[in-house]
């Protein structure tokens, strides 16, 4: 079985975003990328499923610019075998994303795909139904459990009521919660090893996917700031200001 | 053209933020149709039908559509989307897995979570865990919008009489099968739409100890909610996660007990009317937000504050 897994480089989430002051976007020179977080756990079960023996070869695809590379060398350094770069500028729109997406799985042939469930940049939370929707193929999203059982995954998915347990038949797609693993650090070895591999790099153009943004970005703004608030010193005067003052007790 | 709102329900009724995406719906365009699909969900439609805004309901019923699996639901939303203008759900996991699904078929670009209708085409909608705000204009010819419940007041859920027109089916989509649902029930207020939420973090050091912030909801007649950490940790059940890849939660009083203050949980609740932060870390981020701060040892505070509401003669339910 051959997985293919999506990753996205963003802002890391620790990172403090600033709002450009001529207001088209975020400001993103001189600040740390990292891998979107979920996809490390899309990359972390892939690779486990590798170990486990269910799995012959993972193969990391990113799409974005040029130095969405590292993304996917650190997908390398922690257990991808291969990797594939879609080098594109500019905003790209999960829809364009997905599109690209299909055409790499119709040339590499993956029996499952994975990426994380949403990226914490954009937070659209679209790709992997857009990609399941556009090869008509099962979609698992928000897994937090995974198991493979003769051809068919049993996954188990993190919904606003609970759990849900749903099985869907190999090909299919699945997009990955924070709690399906804990991501593995890569070790300097693997680090080392990772620059030997393979990273095949591709113009989206090559693709013949028509990447053009369908939404124009008016504007992006700093949100309302909340005003100050107070420091209490006892549990009394708390209960005395929200019963009081604020009147909402 | 008019525009589409996909009903969620559970067969029996229909769910809370319905009522939140058909007024959004009906801020795009006053002429809201909606489609309910499921089965045996007779008394959902009726239900409704019976909401003013809505204009006509669809009811598409069959046994495969009981699950509300989106393989199923997708093809039944795509052939009716010739006639609409835009299509809206709830930005919960229910539209979520479900709207990207149609919006490719469409080969529409969907925009997600709006907190806002600017114009028919123009919505706003945080990006970056809501530390920006975009407004964003779609060029589509159709759209699909996902609507951000909290940030639209429900609208009215009787004196409307619809008519409801059946559609016919889809086929079943064979390599998706439900097999279970595992829905935490509780006689408490829905996290999404409480009016107070008492919530724990890392700082509760354990689930046993999750009695405590339990006492105080009870009290406050509040809904729990808890940080990531605290979930990751075991504490409690995932579905009371608030934050950036959790619920968003706009209650009048939100009180965060041992909760630091990650950009990632501000984003599920900086909204909320007034917050109060009990941390013993005065340098916690949650104090930013915070209109009340205490900076207490929770395990000193927390039993204090329920003996301070005992002497109260009387609490807001």
């Amino acid at each position: 079985m051959k997985i293919l897994v999506a990753v996205k480089r963003v802002i890391d989430y620790n990172v403090q975003i600033r709002v450009k002051e001529d207001n088209t976007g975020v400001v993103t020179d001189n600040v740390k990328m990292s891998t979107n977080p979920p996809d490390d756990n899309a990359i972390e079960e892939a690779v486990k499923i590798k170990e486990a023996g269910k799995a012959t070869e993972v193969v990391a695809v990113s799409i974005g610019e040029e130095k969405a590379q590292e993304t996917v060398r650190k997908a390398l350094a922690v257990g991808a075998d291969r990797g594939i770069l879609v080098k594109t500028e500019g905003i790209i729109e999960p829809l364009a994303v997905s599109k690209l997406l299909q055409k790499i799985v119709e040339k590499e042939k993956p029996d499952l795909v994975f990426m994380g469930k949403q990226a914490i940049d954009d937070d659209c939370n679209q790709t992997g139904q857009m990609l399941s929707a556009l090869l008509n193929w099962p979609q698992a999203t928000f897994a937090s459990k995974i198991e493979i059982k003769d051809g068919k995954l049993e996954v188990t998915r993190e919904i606003d009521e609970g759990l849900e347990t749903i099985e869907i038949n190999v090909p299919a797609i699945v997009t990955c919660d924070l709690r399906l693993n804990e991501p593995r650090y890569a070790s300097l070895p693997n680090i080392m090893k990772a620059k030997k591999k393979p990273i095949e790099q591709l113009n989206a153009s090559d693709l013949g996917v028509d990447i053009t943004p369908r939404i124009e970005q008016v504007k992006v703004e700093e949100p309302p700031k909340r005003k100050a608030g107070i420091k209490v010193s006892s549990v009394a005067e708390l209960v005395q200001k929200l019963k009081n003052e604020a009147k909402v007790i | 053209m008019s525009v589409l709102l996909i009903a969620e329900h559970n067969n029996k009724e229909l769910k809370p933020f319905t009522l939140n995406a058909s007024t959004a719906a009906s801020q795009i365009d006053t002429d809201v149709h909606a489609v309910i699909i499921g089965h045996n969900c007779d008394e959902a439609a009726k239900a409704l039908s019976e909401l003013p805004l809505i204009k006509k309901v669809i009811q598409v019923e069959a046994a495969h559509y009981e699950n509300f699996v989106a393989e199923n639901f997708a093809p039944v939303i795509v052939k009716l989307a010739e006639n609409y203008s835009h299509i809206i759900s709830s930005a919960n996991t229910f539209g979520k897995n479900l709207m990207p699904r149609i919006a490719a078929a469409l080969d529409t670009s969907q925009i997600s979570d709006i907190i806002k209708v600017i114009a028919p085409d123009t919505f706003l909608r945080p990006i970056y865990a809501g530390n920006a705000f975009a407004t964003v204009k779609s060029k589509d010819a159709k759209k699909c919008v996902t609507i951000r419940p909290t940030s639209f007041d429900p609208c009215e859920s009787s004196g409307g009489s619809a008519p409801i027109e059946k559609a016919d089916p889809g086929e079943e989509f064979a390599k998706t099968k439900f097999i279970k649902r595992e829905e935490v029930k509780s006689d408490r207020p829905e996290l999404g739409t409480a009016r107070v939420v008492v919530s724990g973090g890392r700082g509760m050091q354990s689930g046993d100890n999750f009695k405590l912030i339990t006492s105080l909801a009870d009290k406050l007649n509040a809904a729990i909610g808890a940080s990531r950490a605290a979930v990751d940790a075991g504490y409690i059940s995932n579905d009371h996660q608030v934050g950036q890849t959790g619920k968003v939660v706009v209650p009048d009083l939100y009180i965060a007990v041992g909760i630091s203050g990650a950009i990632q949980h501000l984003a599920g609740m900086k909204e909320s009317k007034v917050i109060v932060a009990i941390n013993k870390d005065g340098e916690a981020p949650i104090f930013s937000v915070a209109d009340y701060g205490l900076e207490a040892d929770l395990f000193e505070a927390v039993p204090q504050f329920l003996e301070e509401l005992n002497k109260l003669n009387t609490i807001q339910k």
